[in-house]
């Protein structure tokens, strides 16, 4: 088949609802695509890791030490099924660690900023889990197969880590006036790089036709994100916090809420690599792969050796 | 000393050893050497916390002065814990981690297994549950000490240097006082002599299946049982302590 037809079997199927699958005739620009977003994805995951980490070892009492292990735990999981599930388009995860390690990869721009009280917590999991969600339900529509099943589980997860942040948030806030004002702290911090992560506006970031026709892309940005605002702030209302927009209100007609405008500029310097903890974040991934080195390698010459042995015997 | 003064003090023991070893597991979160590392050493580190919270509830219920387990757990300081010194070690590097965490899971694996048939049924109980965790991360130390005994001559010494640094601590995870006497009589824990003899066998057997010299360190380290901690042990407790003992009517 020439790959014209190819390509019109390929929309058919797309357009049919079925999925693709990794031994699939795929255009170069799907497959290319696809990896981009989904080792971003992973990515995320595991750089994601460390401003959650770094409360593990101060979590106020016992039952939210393990809790946030187990969600922690969860993270690196996402990270592990993503890589593998990237691993099908056929590009191995020491490669994909690479582009991360230079800088060639992307990770979601939310993982930039600091973790500076244990209210932060909080406010991950119900903001910034509750972001990832709105986005991640409608890529579990997609069309990619390997993507869409691990998109399942990992929204299934993510929507525990929401409702243990938003747990976290209304313990704090129906807490002692301390609490409270950690809370609302946290709040004021997340909020705008929590709705600026699911991406630039749509008349900033044009969505092709071919990546809505091919589903890698289900949604635009903007409308995910009036979706995240939509479900939160009655969230927040709910256990008495303040979203930090001044511009904030229910239009009665649609039953949105609108909103003040983003400062796109903050976002443009994060992705940039400028945020407050850029350099952190990609130093602690590169130190942790330096320092492992020498644990790979045994690992791998000691299954060299064993597997040796099995040939002689 | 009433039984209930010794099942308390017993009690501590093995909770704050699984709590601060699980601390010191959960550093690692995000640092690990390779991904898969990270979930297991952060899988470990829940199982820990969720053996220390179960052991110091029961604790405080033996006491029955209104401690919970937050209130044992973040509110007595370096004097007050009695986990084993071995468990207050600095990760170091990953062969380090390894030597210590292969070294206390053998003997958590043999100690639990007894305590299964403790005539205290809420220690048996949590035995049961916890002696099935052990396993499982028992199984996981004895590879990679096989993987960085035999795997590299780097590995090796590495993992050579992480065990003897750490051999002076094992000892006193078999050293019985009056707490101990007590509570063998009444068929509530084991032992410890038996325990020391499972243990001895289980190592020696694994070290030199990974081509390792049992250390020949005779200098031997405790106190743990009377509070006396090396100065680890302060900064652990600091850190660990700190948003708990901040906010004194809090409630999370």
């Amino acid at each position: 088949m020439d790959d014209a037809k190819q390509l019109e079997a390929f929309e058919a199927k797309i357009a049919s609802g079925a999925k693709i699958e990794p031994k699939d005739w795929m255009p170069e620009a799907y497959r290319k695509q696809l990896i981009r977003m989904m080792s971003q994805h992973a990515h995320s995951e595991i750089v994601g890791m460390l401003p959650e980490g770094n409360w593990i070892t101060r979590a106020p009492n016992l039952r939210r030490k393990a809790i946030l292990l187990a969600k922690v735990q969860d993270e690196a999981g996402h990270g592990l099924y993503l890589y593998s599930a990237t691993e099908t388009l056929g590009i191995d995860r020491s490669e994909l660690l690479a582009q991360l390690h230079t800088g060639k990869a992307k990770y979601s721009s939310i993982f930039n900023y600091p973790t500076l009280t244990w209210a932060d917590i909080g406010a991950i999991g119900w903001l910034v889990d509750g972001a990832a969600i709105m986005n991640q339900t409608a890529l579990a529509r997609g069309s990619y197969g390997p993507y869409c099943r691990a998109m399942v589980r990992i929204c299934k997860e993510e929507s525990f880590h929401n409702r243990q942040g938003y747990e976290i948030m209304m313990h704090l806030a129906q807490g002692t006036p301390e609490q409270k004002a950690l809370a609302q702290d946290a709040l004021n911090r997340w909020w705008w790089p929590s709705i600026m992560m699911l991406g630039p506006s749509d008349d900033q970031s044009p969505n092709s036709d071919q990546l809505m026709r091919w589903k890698v892309k289900m949604e635009s940005n903007d409308a995910i994100r009036q979706r995240f605002i939509d479900r939160t702030v009655p969230q927040a209302d709910f256990i008495g916090l303040t979203i930090p927009d001044k511009d904030m209100k229910l239009d009665e007609k649609t039953g949105s809420y609108t909103h003040g405008p983003i400062n796109w500029d903050e976002f443009f310097e994060v992705i940039k690599g400028n945020g407050p903890c850029n350099a952190n974040r990609l130093k602690a991934r590169v130190d942790a792969d330096k320092k492992g080195a020498w644990v790979r390698e045994a690992a791998t010459a000691y299954a060299a050796k064993r597997s040796k042995e099995k040939l002689v015997a | 000393m009433t039984l209930q003064e010794a099942k308390f003090e017993y009690l501590l023991r093995l909770g704050d050893s699984s709590l601060i070893i699980g601390h010191r597991l959960s550093e690692w979160c995000g640092h690990g050497p390779i991904l898969e590392e990270d979930i297991a050493l952060i899988n470990i580190a829940l199982d820990f916390v969720g053996n220390a919270t179960s052991l110091l509830t029961y604790a405080g219920q033996v006491e029955s002065k209104g401690r919970d387990e937050d209130a044992l757990a973040f509110m007595r300081g370096e004097r007050e814990y009695r986990n084993l010194l071995i468990t207050e070690q600095p990760n170091g590097d990953y062969a380090n981690t390894i030597a210590r965490q292969f070294l206390f899971d053998t003997y958590m694996f043999f100690l639990y297994e007894e305590l299964k048939n403790s005539k205290d049924e809420t220690i048996a109980a949590i035995a049961v549950k916890t002696h099935k965790e052990i396993t499982y991360h028992l199984r996981h130390t004895s590879e990679w000490m096989l993987r960085l005994g035999d795997g590299t001559a780097e590995s090796h010494e590495r993992l050579q240097n992480g065990l003897n640094d750490l051999w002076m601590f094992t000892s006193e995870m078999f050293e019985m006082d009056e707490v101990d006497a007590f509570l063998i009589k009444e068929g509530i824990v084991p032992d410890l002599n038996k325990i020391k003899a499972n243990w001895e066998k289980r190592v020696f057997e694994v070290l030199a299946e990974a081509t390792l010299q049992i250390p020949t360190t005779t200098f031997k380290q405790k106190g743990s049982k009377e509070g006396k901690h090396s100065e680890h042990l302060g900064f652990l407790l600091a850190e660990m302590q700190y948003v708990h003992r901040a906010y004194p009517r809090a409630k999370w």
